[in-house]
């Protein structure tokens, strides 16, 4: 026990002599939710629409001034038909269409209730989905006035139709993305190149000519990290609740206990990384290429799984940080519990176990 | 100046055409630095120096022409052919297509590397390695050249075949320039210089710095020197 | 107790690192194994180390056999690789801790094992060790293979590219340790350090060429040898080269050794030979042999 203590007294002096890196690894998690959280603004301000008004009437009239008089659109053109959609989308001019149905006064008066459908450019879901739920509010306010003259209460429905990007990204989904590519760069990628450094300094030669064991250099090595990981997994959470004021719908608990099961994950995979690498470069990039990328591209983290190619779906399973941001989506949006994220939790274990047998299995104690 | 310590004091020396000339100095003792100042790759605080009749200041690339460089670090690159690296050294210095060709087939030759000048150059032996290097900083027939611990660690009848070599090229009127702190080095030098903490404290030929502290080898001449 | 190599032969892909290597070495003996870079010797330390595993033979290091055994040896051997291999960013007090630490033992405990060595360099133990000079990290890493007070120390080549007076400190310090009754085995690619051992083994491409003691080695040499001097180096050796009668011709320095084929070797025959190729101020005077014409002889 005294070694082991003694091992990772050593690495601690490792990281925090290595100013710079210790910036990184602190600095990071905090720059990039301030980066992504920023980014994303759900404040939206003179967006420019179009108008289709199949119906022409007074009420269509009216919203439209009331849309028009709001800050936060501007009518850029007023279209005639349907087919003028597209091209003006297209060339960018607009974020949004709205289009009256037919007799639209005349419905509301007759069958109490009509429709507007807000077609927005989903290439930017963020604005698309806040352009929405303006619209939306701005239909309430007109009609809480109007329904106070008469004594049947009108219905305007909006449909929301999006366009290019059906499946909408929730504006907190950066958060669970952000944690895990963190969680995974941390503990992957500084486990990898810590034992590496090793090797390419020599040390590791004697260490393995010394008493102390192969699982005490690794457990070692990996200790000082799963602390760090979890000091940056609280950094985010809490960054996330106080500046942007996301709210957690879920306990804290199982996002913790779910957290370090994924820390696991990534210190398992960055040990096996080790195994196979005999230089920090290597190490490094094979932490890149082979984690870093696969979490930002088909993790579903920034772009939607259901909209990839099938094989890339097909692919996508084997990559922990999917399930890992299906969990912390889960507990962090949805506010499920363990019973609906039991799956997901069961695939992250098996995968943990497979890597840490692998590592094992392929843990060296000797030069070859 | 480098930090608050000066690498280099004031150092005089002239080195004659054709002659072998050692450069020796512990580690840090500022044999990089004053090596860095001959080839032009960094200028002195103070002092003048020439090279081959070029000034340090302003003639740099005609020094760059006309001295040939190899060190034990680097000296040629492991994933190129023995010709290759020739060819491609070659085209650095401006040689001629047809000069290079001529230059590679005569130095393969005479160092009787025809079964292997299609081999990678990292799988063959340090000491071979060494002399392939040595004749490609001679390739483009350099006034000077610096070489940098040339035969550390390489064997023994391997390092006399390279010292037989640079008495050669020393013999046809190639200026060699030596660095290091391998003492045996030093013993097959025209002239040596030691220096001890940016100074220069000897300059003599071997033979005469050894009588002058009476002991049997270059080795006890620089322990005589670094203890003051 | 001491060393016991048998018919060690290692080989990586194609290139046979070490063949039939064999030697015993005695407890408390300091034992050179004397050869140029690619001759074995690192992987030779490596497999009496217990890094790697041999393709074919046996050892015991202190009595412990290096593949059964491999966990006593790796308690009860000092270890000094080739590179320097200790922690750039912890300072000297911190890496002999860490390695007093993983052996189960405190500086304290073997302090008068390194203490000559350590007081050396303790003025500066706050100081990191990648900011040591080349001596004084050789120094450290000596102690750090010392702390544990192993019954064998393997040093792979600690004096190369290591300055003439630290080499000498070194030397001194094995020579200290060795009164200690630590077994020592030595690599080395100077000639000059085999004399320090007490037995020397010369090896070149994995093979043994001689094992002995540096004084006796020499006199294995077969031929007299004779220091030529003239006003020309390179013309002495290409006149010699051309020479019928040579048997071997090595610049040694400002000298040229040479040897002659024939039993009846005459000087003054020599001398006219070179003096017909022009050469002046002549000297043949016979000399001693020395390790290193020893190993280019056997090695040849």
């Amino acid at each position: 026990m005294k070694r082991f203590i003694g091992f990772v007294k050593k690495e601690f002096y490792h990281i925090f002599r290595d100013k710079r890196s210790l910036f990184i690894l602190f600095g990071m998690p905090i720059a990039q939710i301030l980066l992504f959280g920023f980014a994303i603004t759900n404040e939206i301000n003179n967006v420019d629409i179009a108008i289709l008004d199949h119906s022409k009437d007074a009420t269509t009239k009216e919203i439209i001034n009331k849309i028009s008089a709001s800050h936060y659109f501007s009518i850029n053109q007023i279209i005639e038909k349907e087919s003028d959609i597209e091209p003006i989308f297209k060339k960018g001019k607009v974020k949004a269409v709205l289009s009256f149905e037919k007799d639209f006064s005349k419905k509301l008066i007759t069958q109490n209730h009509s429709n507007i459908q807000v077609i927005t450019d989903a290439t930017d879901p963020n604005t698309a989905n806040t352009i929405s739920n303006y619209v939306n509010a701005i239909l309430q306010i007109y009609l809480k006035e109007q329904n106070k003259n008469h004594t049947s209460a009108y219905q305007i429905i909006a449909q929301t139709r999006m366009v290019y990007n059906p499946e909408l990204k929730s504006v907190y989904m950066f958060v669970p993305g952000v944690m895990t590519m963190i969680l995974m760069l941390v503990s992957a990628m500084m486990t990898s190149i810590s034992i590496t450094r090793e090797k390419e300094l020599g040390t590791m030669e004697i260490l393995l000519v010394s008493p102390i064991k192969p699982f005490q250099v690794v457990i070692g090595k990996v200790f000082p990290y799963i602390f760090l990981s979890i000091i940056n997994a609280i950094t985010i959470i809490l960054l996330s609740l106080f500046i942007f004021k996301m709210p957690i719908q879920g306990s804290l608990f199982l996002l913790g206990l779910e957290s370090v099961l994924f820390i696991i994950t990534s210190l398992a995979l960055g040990i096996l990384i080790s195994t196979i690498s005999a230089t920090q470069q290597t190490a490094m990039m094979i932490s890149l290429m082979g984690l870093m990328l696969p979490v930002i591209l088909l993790s579903g983290f920034i772009f939607p799984i259901t909209s990839m190619p099938v094989p890339m779906q097909i692919i996508s399973n084997i990559i922990p940080a999917k399930w890992f941001i299906i969990i912390i989506k889960g507990i962090m949006l949805k506010g499920v519990g363990l019973q609906f994220i039991w799956k997901e939790t069961l695939i992250l274990l098996i995968m943990t176990t497979f890597f840490i047998g692998l590592s094992i299995k392929k843990y060296k104690i000797r030069l070859e | 100046m480098f930090g608050d310590f000066i690498a280099v004091n004031a150092i005089n020396f002239e080195v004659k055409k054709g002659e072998i000339f050692g450069f020796l100095g512990a580690n840090g003792a500022g044999k990089t630095t004053a090596i860095k100042m001959l080839i032009g790759i960094s200028h002195p605080t103070s002092g003048n120096a020439t090279i081959a009749g070029f000034d340090i200041y302003k003639n740099t690339e005609d020094i760059k022409k006309n001295i040939g460089y190899m060190s034990q670090k680097f000296a040629l690159y492991d994933d190129l052919t023995v010709r290759e690296n020739i060819t491609f050294f070659g085209g650095i210095y401006g040689l001629s297509r047809k000069r290079i060709k001529e230059k590679s087939t005569t130095l393969i030759k005479e160092l009787g590397l025809e079964d292997v000048s299609k081999n990678l150059v990292g799988s063959l032996p340090l000491g071979w390695k060494q002399k392939i290097a040595f004749s490609v900083a001679l390739l483009h027939d350099p006034k000077i050249v610096f070489l940098d611990e040339p035969t550390g660690g390489v064997d023994p009848i391997t390092r006399r075949q390279f010292w037989e070599m640079i008495y050669k090229a020393a013999h046809q009127g190639t200026t060699i320039f030596v660095t290091t702190h391998y003492m045996d080095e030093a013993e097959y030098c025209d002239r040596v210089s030691i220096m001890v903490n940016g100074k220069i404290e000897a300059l003599n030929t071997p033979k005469k710095l050894k009588s002058q502290f009476n002991v049997e080898s270059m080795n006890d001449v620089f322990l005589n020197l670094a203890r003051g | 107790m001491g060393l016991k190599v048998n018919n060690i032969s290692k080989s990586f892909k194609k290139v046979n690192a070490l063949e039939q290597v064999t030697f015993h070495i005695k407890p408390g003996e300091l034992f050179g194994l004397i050869g140029p870079d690619g001759a074995g010797k690192t992987t030779l330390f490596r497999i009496l180390t217990t890094l790697l595993i041999a393709d074919k033979g046996s050892a015991t290091v202190a009595g412990y056999d290096v593949l059964k055994d491999y966990k006593s040896i790796r308690n009860n051997v000092g270890y000094m690789p080739g590179k320097f291999s200790l922690y750039q960013d912890l300072t000297i007090e911190e890496n002999l801790t860490f390695f007093a630490t993983i052996f189960g033992t405190t500086i304290e405990e073997n302090y008068n094992l390194i203490e000559d060595i350590y007081v050396q360099i303790e003025p500066f133990k706050n100081r990191r060790a990648g900011k040591l000079s080349g001596g004084m990290k050789q120094k450290l890493a000596l102690c750090c293979a010392l702390i544990h007070k192993p019954k064998v120390l393997f040093l792979d080549e600690p004096t190369t590219g290591v300055d003439p007076v630290s080499r000498k400190e070194f030397w001194d310090m094995l020579k200290r340790l060795q009164t200690k009754g630590i077994t020592m085995l030595v690599s080395t690619p100077y000639m000059d350090e085999a004399a320090l051992c007490d037995r020397i083994a010369l090896i070149q491409e994995g093979k043994i060429l001689e094992i002995d003691t540096p004084k006796s080695i020499v006199k294995h040499y077969p031929k007299p040898i004779y220091n030529v001097t003239a006003n020309n180096t390179y013309k002495v050796i290409t006149s010699l080269n051309m020479y019928p009668f040579n048997h071997s011709v090595y610049p040694f320095g400002e000298h040229v050794h040479y040897t002659d084929k024939r039993d009846s070797f005459n000087i003054k025959e020599l001398h006219n030979y070179l003096e017909q190729n022009g050469l002046k101020n002549i000297t043949i005077q016979k000399t001693k042999a020395t390790i290193e014409d020893t190993f280019m002889e056997l090695a040849r």
